[in-house]
């Protein structure tokens, strides 16, 4: 029991389950101790919603990246195709 | 000569260099770094080019070799820091919580203000997100970001990162706290 008084009123507890839970596993007790938090806690509630929301803006960006448009510089990709030249000639 | 007709190095630049770039670019905020490493990529698949199977489509092969080069300049960044930053600040994260695990009050998270309103598809709150995962420290971000991103398992980052299974978890929760903190400061 005293471990789930700790969990109830451990904001820092509770936050840490929360990334287990988000990217890895939680015990079973783990999850009933963290719906108890929650029960009484908002603050927690919404460092939830925000940290998967965080995650999958996370894995979004790049998503993003490929489609930016983001191009290398055709001096630099010159540069690049030159170097590999010269290796395939050298052997 | 290259026997295999799948892979084709003289047209590897215009084929690939964009993409292999923006790969690079979405891990390691460094525009020199990420040519270098694009060039390195390119010069390590010559060498090996003979051992190319076809199994895969050449971006692919290519981006293999890309992925391991990046997680060599994760490590090399964040060896020698490793000890220092998980023991100094990493373990309580005190500045959030008072010490019977109550959220500080001037800490505690607050609404945005977008969470409802497709943030993933909001181009300022995702520039502030990528402004605040820069000032990670450097450990911190490249196990953050090998999960999240390439989203390998625990166990490998563990390995390739040299963090104890424990430590893992000590840095997702405080990486995620010191994002979400600084997403709040940044942005409302």
């Amino acid at each position: 029991m005293g471990e789930l008084r700790n969990i109830v009123y451990n904001c820092k507890q509770a936050t840490f389950l929360i990334e287990k839970k988000l990217i890895g596993k939680i015990t079973l007790r783990e999850k009933l101790q963290l719906h108890i938090h929650f029960y009484g806690c908002s603050v927690c509630r919404l460092f939830n919603k925000q940290s998967s929301m965080i995650n999958a803006m996370v894995k979004q960006l790049l998503i993003n990246h490929d489609k930016a448009d983001i191009k290398l510089d055709e001096r630099a990709k010159a540069d690049m195709q030159h170097r590999i030249e010269d290796e395939l000639n050298k052997s | 000569m290259l026997s295999n007709v799948t892979v084709n190095p003289h047209q590897w630049v215009k084929n690939h260099a964009d993409y292999l770039y923006a790969y690079t670019l979405s891990r390691i905020n460094d525009e020199e770094q990420a040519r270098d490493l694009v060039q390195e990529t390119f010069l390590a698949a010559l060498e090996r080019v003979d051992k190319f199977e076809g199994k895969c489509s050449e971006r692919t092969w290519l981006t293999a070799i890309l992925k391991n080069k990046i997680v060599d300049v994760y490590r090399k960044k964040s060896s020698g820091l490793v000890i220092a930053d998980i023991n100094k600040e990493t373990h309580d994260p005190q500045e959030y919580f008072w010490e019977d695990g109550h959220w500080r009050e001037d800490h505690q998270p607050k609404h945005f203000g977008v969470e409802d309103n497709d943030p993933l598809h909001n181009k300022e709150f995702n520039k502030v997100l990528q402004q605040c995962m820069q000032k990670l420290p450097a450990l911190w971000l490249a196990v953050f970001t090998m999960k999240h991103i390439d989203d390998e398992s625990t166990k490998v980052i563990c390995t390739e990162l040299k963090v104890s299974d424990a430590n893992f978890w000590v840095i997702i929760h405080r990486t995620k706290l010191n994002l979400r903190a600084c997403l709040q400061k940044n942005w409302i």
